[in-house]
């Protein structure tokens, strides 16, 4: 299916789809276009946030939204993260569907009382009579010297809070149509983005769609062990899959989308079929989500396992500036083989 | 300085009575706390009466109210319903928030209170934004939102003040300030204790209000909420005040120590609504027969209420589940 495709360039694209006559955009091109959509056709919406509608566009990722809607719909804000947080979310609550946009996870932190005490509680708070429809963008960094504080992926935190719905596409489909979805959800929609994903394209219908905020995709159909990988890593996970192919095994790739809520069927049903999970997360090692997927599979399905689960993520470390050190802290393709291996040998 | 006969007879009463109502309110959960069966951390409001009523009585139903820890007395004057506060304390099904907010969360969205939060500081944004979402959709509604003095020591305050002088937001900042936070008194907190100064460096007016006086507080407050009505902007209010009871529960905090007894007492000689009730007596707006008829309905309607709310029935364990997301209808 051409939308469960992706591409690193548009002659990639072109070589493998352009003869169906498909329409190619950017993963940046695709957040545009949805938000394009959302402007237009609700007037609730409106997206905030530090340097929305400056020239560099949130990597681009709000393009000629301010010139097309107004500095009232695209709003600047001040450096006032957890203040304007609050702001967005008491504006959700009287009427409006804010889109909270962050250049970088690294700014959540500094959001922390907002999202988790009270955007997360609210709808609970209240017995269900008031909610919270929020969309939060944040976009994981990475490369360049980015260290520390321009480089994390936190949605393993957000994962322990009850309330928060998160999102994590990989492809230029998911994030339109993920990012409708959040949009019309009437939740708190935590939505990670990578970096790294925005350059690349794929096939994205012109007209509005809704991928549901519940289910998972198989980005590949394999027998030998299966791969749950999040945002990035299911680029590396697709590389992976090649290489192990002229090997003469078969990878399984699922691509959960949303983390919460999770598609465990879809998970449980591909484990019980290959025997053995590798979870690939963008992510730090304890305590994450690659965590709690494969505690789930142990607690829904140990007998399905042949083969103890294997992680492939960061280490238990700050990100590092030098390019020499993040050779060595970001996993690759590589290292998922190699997890892939491990499994296919202890089992 | 307006006098009490600038105020409509109406609203005088309504002012007075507003303030019986919580008074009464919050010394029969005073009356029953004991028996444990209202099993919720409850903040009272008494001896602070006159600030939610003065505030409350120039703010329609649609406006905002974005309250505290301590809110039983600004939902009252807001309009919230007296039986589904009870119940929401006694943790039962027919609370306002189904039993999942208790004393410190509730909510009545029926007269624009949209939730309400006990995280010190965190109510003042959301009414800001309150307010943004009116002015964005030209509804001409009004945001407050009232806060301790422990409130204007965090971030969120001046992230608002910021952005509501920014944009011109039609919100009410009120800050009443009762000199403590818990027990910590606000000069171990702050270099002085003039709240309304903040305002200055945001461009924002603000006036500084014996929150004792239930009139003084009403013009203050229809002062700022005229502006904000009419696309004027921000205003901030201090109202100096004291809490009679101690930081949660029935007790006086001079019991355990955190404060002096005297300076309770100084301030009960104050009390706002025995000051108010002597205005009006001698004004001729109110006799002693009214007070006493007053107070008596007041009494058994709240009795009332109390033992409707006590005996309902407890939500199903189901609803440990619900509500966690918002349930599309």
């Amino acid at each position: 299916m051409p939308w469960t495709k992706i591409f690193s360039n548009q002659a990639e694209f072109d070589l493998a789809l352009g003869g169906q006559g498909l329409r190619a955009l950017s993963f940046r091109e695709a957040l545009v276009e949805a938000q394009r959509f959302l402007l237009q056709d609700d007037p609730r919406v409106l997206l905030m946030g530090e340097g929305v509608d400056d020239p560099g566009a949130i990597f681009g990722s709000t393009a000629g939204l301010a010139q097309s809607f107004g500095k009232d719909r695209v709003m600047d804000v001040p450096l006032a993260e957890n203040g304007m947080t609050g702001v967005a979310i008491g504006a959700a609550l009287a009427g409006l569907r804010p889109i909270f946009i962050h250049m970088r996870n690294d700014f959540l932190p500094m959001c922390m009382d907002q999202l988790i005490n009270h955007a997360a509680k609210w709808s609970y708070m209240t017995g269900g009579r008031v909610n919270v429809p929020l969309v939060v963008r944040s976009i994981v960094g990475r490369g360049w010297g980015s260290a520390a504080q321009h480089s994390q992926a936190l949605h393993g935190l957000f994962l322990h809070v009850p309330g928060l719905k998160i999102v994590a596409p990989a492809t230029p489909y998911d994030a339109k149509g993920l990012l409708i979805a959040a949009s019309r959800d009437g939740n708190p929609v935590m939505f990670f983005e990578h970096r790294w994903t925005f350059d690349y394209v794929g096939y994205v219908p012109a007209e509005a769609y809704q991928v549901p905020l519940d289910q998972g995709v198989r980005r590949r159909q394999g027998s030998d062990a299966t791969v749950v990988a999040i945002g990035w890593m299911v680029n590396e996970a697709l590389k992976a899959a090649a290489a192990l192919e002229a090997e003469g095994v078969s990878l399984e790739i699922i691509d959960p989308r949303t983390l919460l809520p999770l598609d465990m069927p879809l998970i449980l049903e591909s484990v019980a079929k290959t025997g053995r999970l590798v979870i690939a997360d963008t992510a730090c090692h304890t305590g994450g989500t690659g965590a709690e997927i494969a505690c789930r599979v142990a607690e829904w399905s140990p007998g399905a396992l042949k083969a103890p689960v294997v992680r492939v993520d960061f280490p238990d470390a700050p990100t590092p500036a030098s390019t020499a050190l993040e050779k060595t802290y970001y996993p690759d393709a590589e290292a998922i083989a190699q997890a892939v291996h491990r499994t296919l040998r202890e089992g | 300085m307006p006098q009490l006969s600038d105020i409509p007879p109406q609203d005088r009463r309504r002012l007075w009575e507003t303030m019986l109502l919580i008074r009464r309110f919050e010394e029969h959960i005073v009356d029953v706390y004991g028996q444990q069966e209202m099993q919720s951390p409850v903040h009272l409001y008494i001896g602070q009466e006159a600030v939610a009523a003065g505030v409350c009585l120039h703010l329609r139903p649609e406006d905002y109210l974005f309250s505290t820890h301590r809110s039983h007395g600004h939902c009252l004057a807001k309009g919230a319903d007296v039986f589904s506060l009870y119940a929401e304390f006694y943790g039962r099904a027919a609370g306002c928030c189904r039993g999942k907010g208790g004393s410190m969360h509730p909510c009545a969205p029926e007269v624009g209170i949209l939730g309400t939060t006990a995280i010190v500081g965190g109510g003042i944004p959301l009414a800001t934004g309150a307010a943004l979402a009116s002015k964005l959709l030209g509804q001409g509604r009004v945001a407050v939102t009232l806060f301790g003095d422990g409130a204007s020591e965090e971030g969120a305050f001046h992230e608002s003040l910021n952005f509501a002088a920014l944009k011109a937001l039609p919100v009410v900042f009120v800050c009443e300030n009762n000199f403590y936070a818990t027990a910590s008194p606000i000069h171990q907190r702050q270099p002085h204790d003039d709240i309304f100064r903040h305002a200055a460096g945001y461009g924002i007016p603000a006036a500084q209000v014996d929150g004792n006086d239930a009139a003084a507080v009403y013009f203050a407050a229809r002062e700022a909420v005229q502006r904000a009505r009419r696309g004027g902007g921000p205003s901030l209010i201090e109202a100096r005040t004291y809490r009679w009871k101690g930081h949660v529960g029935p007790s006086c905090d001079w019991e355990n120590g955190c404060r002096p007894k005297q300076e309770l007492e100084q301030w009960m000689d104050r009390c706002p609504l025995e000051r108010f009730t002597q205005r009006l007596l001698q004004s001729g707006d109110l006799t002693e027969q009214d007070i006493r008829g007053t107070l008596e309905r007041t009494d058994v309607m709240l009795a009332r209420e109390l033992e409707r709310a006590k005996h309902s029935p407890p939500p199903a364990s189901s609803e440990v589940w619900r509500h966690v997301f918002h349930e599309t209808k």
